[in-house]
């Protein structure tokens, strides 16, 4: 029995083969309609998360499964103190598979040394969101046509944003790959990625903080939020924070096949106008989540 | 500076000088009924000054602990006055139960059952990780 904890669980070559089933989903979807007829997925969320809840159960119902759980702390037994353990072992008398997100670090873990069901990470806190970077890496893989041999932008909050550092961590695995670093100096990428990811495996990279600078080298952009609270100083984030605010006029140098992805939720860093361009690939991103979830589940237990 | 000889016990040996107290306290000597001497900054001609503890009783010693402090820390085993035995810990994989991570957006910040569990990710460096949020052991 596998859980899903953190992206690096998974070879390559597994990375890969959830790829491939969710095009095969995405091409025959009546194929798998039925696939877990019988089975329940049980959702723990701890905070709130619409999008990855939501997406998470719509996987299971179009496999033909059920799904029960919870969407808050408050309406579950950790507002009577029950431990993550106990919750798991708990759960694991009534569904099959869990998905849990929780504020703290870690959580999902302990959630699968104790569950005798698989456990996926839904999110805890900034650390792991393995299927966000699964859902990065089927979109790429669906605009491109390949995961290897390009060149990928990470732009704005680099320091904080987890999923920026599992995509770093995902990609840098495939032949080829270099990345461009796009953010301010009290954004960049901590030294513990720099080191452990980057440097370990001799992947070719560049800071920079102009994306105008950056752009017309880019295959994929990878926007994320600059958020006010992550800078020390106002006047330098005031100086800088329209930088990071993808409009049209700074694609004017971008390739014509660049794809732009986003994490969600957007606030203001990617302008509406950007919408209607056929390289926002942000709202297929989203649709691709549901599909790749879909192809974790049923690797994870074990259907065919 | 004279210390009674020991006739059965351990001597642990090349501790880092100055960290031979943490490992005093780590290793629960401190409830020993037995007697323990803790010498600071012993000359030293490999390290230039260490550290030494002497337990005149033979104890069970976490050798994954030794080990993270230092994998070159000797342990001597003492029988009738004579060293018997002499081991060198490893760098562990993994260290249960001992140092505690910081981190407070850790699991392990609110639920106090959870062992604190760290796993050696760079033996190079000689860096530990939490198991649970990745944080690195101080």
């Amino acid at each position: 029995m596998r859980s899903l904890i953190d992206i690096a669980d998974l070879s390559v070559e597994e990375i890969d083969a959830l790829i491939a089933k969710a095009e095969d989903i995405i091409a025959n979807p009546d194929k798998y309609a039925e696939k877990c007829h019988g089975r329940k997925l049980a959702t723990l969320f701890y905070e709130p998360s619409t999008r990855t809840r939501l997406s998470f159960e719509s996987a299971m119902l179009e496999l033909g499964g059920s799904v029960i759980g919870f969407s808050e702390a408050q309406s579950s037994s950790a507002a009577k103190g029950e431990s993550v353990a106990d919750t798991a072992r708990v759960i694991s008398c009534f569904a099959d598979i869990i998905a849990m997100r929780h504020p703290k670090e870690g959580a999902p873990l302990v959630a699968a040394m104790n569950a005798s069901i698989p456990v996926i990470n839904a999110g805890d806190g900034g650390h792991n969101h393995p299927t966000q970077t699964l859902t990065d890496l089927l979109t790429i893989k669906r605009e491109k046509g390949r995961l290897d041999h390009m060149t990928v932008g990470c732009c704005g909050d680099l320091k904080f944003g987890r999923t920026v550092h599992s995509l770093l961590g995902a990609m840098s695995r495939y032949e080829g790959v270099d990345f461009v670093l796009i953010s301010p100096e009290e954004l960049k990428v901590p030294e513990h990625v720099r080191t452990d990811i980057l440097k370990a495996r001799s992947v070719a990279y560049r800071e920079t903080e102009s994306l105008q600078e950056a752009m017309p080298d880019l295959d994929v952009l990878y926007m994320t939020r600059v958020q006010r609270e992550r800078f020390i100083s106002e006047a330098d984030y005031v100086r800088l924070k329209d930088t990071y605010i993808l409009t049209p006029d700074k694609l004017t140098t971008a390739k014509p096949d660049l794809s732009i992805l986003h994490p969600l939720p957007r606030v203001n860093e990617i302008s509406v106008a950007i919408d209607s361009d056929p390289r926002a690939c942000y709202f297929r991103q989203v649709l691709n989540g549901k599909f790749i979830r879909m192809a974790l589940i049923l690797m994870l237990l074990e259907v065919e | 500076m004279l210390i009674g000889t020991i006739v059965d016990g351990i001597v642990i040996d090349h501790i880092p000088a100055g960290r031979g107290m943490e490992l005093y306290g780590y290793l629960g000597l401190d409830k020993l009924e037995c007697e323990v001497a803790l010498i600071k900054n012993a000359p030293s001609g490999k390290l230039g000054k260490k550290d030494i503890l002497k337990v005149n009783e033979v104890i069970d010693l976490n050798f994954d602990l030794l080990g993270y402090i230092d994998p070159h820390i000797t342990v001597n085993i003492i029988e009738n006055g004579k060293r018997v035995e002499k081991r060198h810990p490893k760098l562990p994989e993994e260290i249960h139960g001992v140092i505690k991570c910081k981190n407070p957006r850790c699991i392990t910040s609110v639920e106090q059952e959870i062992e604190h569990v760290f796993k050696l990710t760079d033996r190079e460096n000689r860096v530990y990780r939490c198991i649970y949020c990745d944080t690195k052991a101080k």
